[in-house]
């Protein structure tokens, strides 16, 4: 397939591989924040491949993972309305909420579609008008201008019975925040190229500025990931730090204008609660008041205490600070079957990531 | 979940969707999120959206810089 086989050439992997090997001496840790990054790192094999002086990190890249408890069981009480439609992504609906999940509410008789697009969900807003049709809105910057281009068309169709629970999130600021907390040493970001097709390379200007460390914009296939990797490395070698990008055949440097201009007109930036990393400022997106029909938190509902689930280490692994196998609980309790916390629910969750890719062969770990 | 995938627009349509192709596969997407596209370009498709067109220029540069560097 076109701009996807040729980026898996073995020939040029090697070339970039062997540049790696000559220039790359310092002992690193690079952090991938995007969870189609941490699979594709994984299902290629790539940590193995590196010198053994380059430590890949997995970050807080899965919107899904970084969900709180607390905005699941908003959703699943939401669900238990009469006459609601629960519209939501396939990856949302097994993730564990306080005491339930989606899925469990829907043998339970909830009515809950899992959609590929917010245009989906707002085709059965249309298509049952005596009902009050919600779409969970989980994703980062990439999702945001989806969730954004559906409120808008629901508004300019007067489909008012089209809401959305944004628990849409920023990525910046959760950068901004692991490396704050100086839990774990970053020496170079992966940062996220769909993310940034849409903001662009700018917003990470302030890493490389004010920490220090140098962000590479990356594509998703092997050569991507590669060329990325030894950008990185080659600022890090030289002192340098600066945001280059290496997916220039689909980010610029100022992102995507017209998907910000949707963000901007329907979304307000808040602070956000993330999944094991906490409250973090200017991290989130509400839906702003003149969208208020469309903000399915204008439904008052009861949100039980919140309970985590017991034993499960997902806040440490989103923040980089132990992976999947440290978890006690990891492989054994908790499996993508039977999962207990959402890292291991989401394929792009780094538990799950580390259970499909490395179970039956030696471990892939650092 | 941020995941996009490349794929050929191949027709257009007035309600400013159309039909793109990955892969053999026939997917009807949005292009509210684009500027102007043709027929025949690349556009990154993400839940239902177009959300870029792939530039094809920069897209050979990955190419021209790894070709034969090492041997
Ligand atoms: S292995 Fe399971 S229980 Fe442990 S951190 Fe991951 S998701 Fe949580």
């Amino acid at each position: 397939m076109k701009y996807i086989d040729e980026y898996r050439d073995k020939r040029i992997a090697q070339n970039i591989l062997q540049k790696i090997n000559i220039i790359s001496k310092k002992k690193v840790n690079l952090m991938e924040v995007c969870g189609t990054h941490t699979v594709a790192i994984f299902r290629n094999d790539i940590k193995k491949i590196l010198p053994t002086n380059i430590n890949l990190i997995s970050g807080p890249g899965c919107p899904v993972c970084v969900t709180p408890v607390s905005h699941i069981d908003e959703i699943i009480s939401l669900s238990r309305k009469e006459d609601f439609i629960i519209t939501t992504f396939g990856d949302m609906i097994r993730i564990p909420g306080s005491t339930s999940t989606l899925e469990k509410e829907k043998t339970n008789s909830a009515d809950i579609r899992i959609v590929y697009s917010t245009l989906d969900a707002l085709k059965i807003a249309q298509n049952n008008p005596s009902q009050e049709v919600i779409f969970m809105g989980v994703g980062f910057e990439t999702t945001s201008p989806t969730i954004a281009s559906a409120i808008l068309k629901a508004q300019e169709g007067k489909i008012n019975n089209f809401s959305v629970l944004s628990v849409a999130k920023i990525m910046p600021p959760v950068m901004k925040a692991l490396l704050e907390s100086k839990e774990v040493n970053i020496d170079g970001f992966i940062c996220p190229g769909h993310v940034s097709a849409i903001i662009g390379s700018q917003p990470f200007n302030f890493i490389a500025a004010q920490y220090g460390v140098p962000c590479v914009i990356c594509g998703f296939e092997p050569l991507d990931i590669l060329e990325g990797i030894y950008m990185l490395i080659n600022q890090i070698e030289n002192d340098k730090a600066e945001v280059e990008i290496q997916y220039k055949r689909v980010v610029k440097p100022e992102g995507n204008r017209i998907a910000l201009e949707r963000i901007n007109e329907v979304f307000k930036v808040v602070d956000s609660n993330w999944r094991g990393i906490g409250n973090i400022h200017h991290s989130g997106l509400e839906i702003k008041d003149k969208y208020n029909q469309h903000n399915a938190r204008r439904f008052k509902v009861e949100i039980e205490e919140t309970k985590e689930p017991r034993g499960c280490r997902c806040g440490e692994v989103l923040r980089g600070i132990i992976i999947p196998p440290e978890c006690p609980l990891f492989g054994e309790i908790c499996t993508p079957e039977d999962p207990q916390g959402a890292c291991m629910v989401s394929s792009e969750g780094t538990c799950a990531a580390y259970y499909k890719y490395s179970r039956g062969r030696p471990c892939v770990c650092p | 979940m941020c995941l996009a995938i490349p794929g050929r627009v191949k027709k257009i349509f007035n309600d400013h969707t159309a039909e793109i192709e990955i892969g053999g596969i026939i997917k009807r997407a949005s292009l509210d999120l684009i500027p102007k596209v043709e027929v025949g370009e690349y556009v990154l498709l993400h839940a239902g959206f177009a959300i870029e067109v792939i530039n094809q220029i920069e897209a050979l540069k990955i190419f021209e810089a790894w070709e034969g560097k090492i041997d």
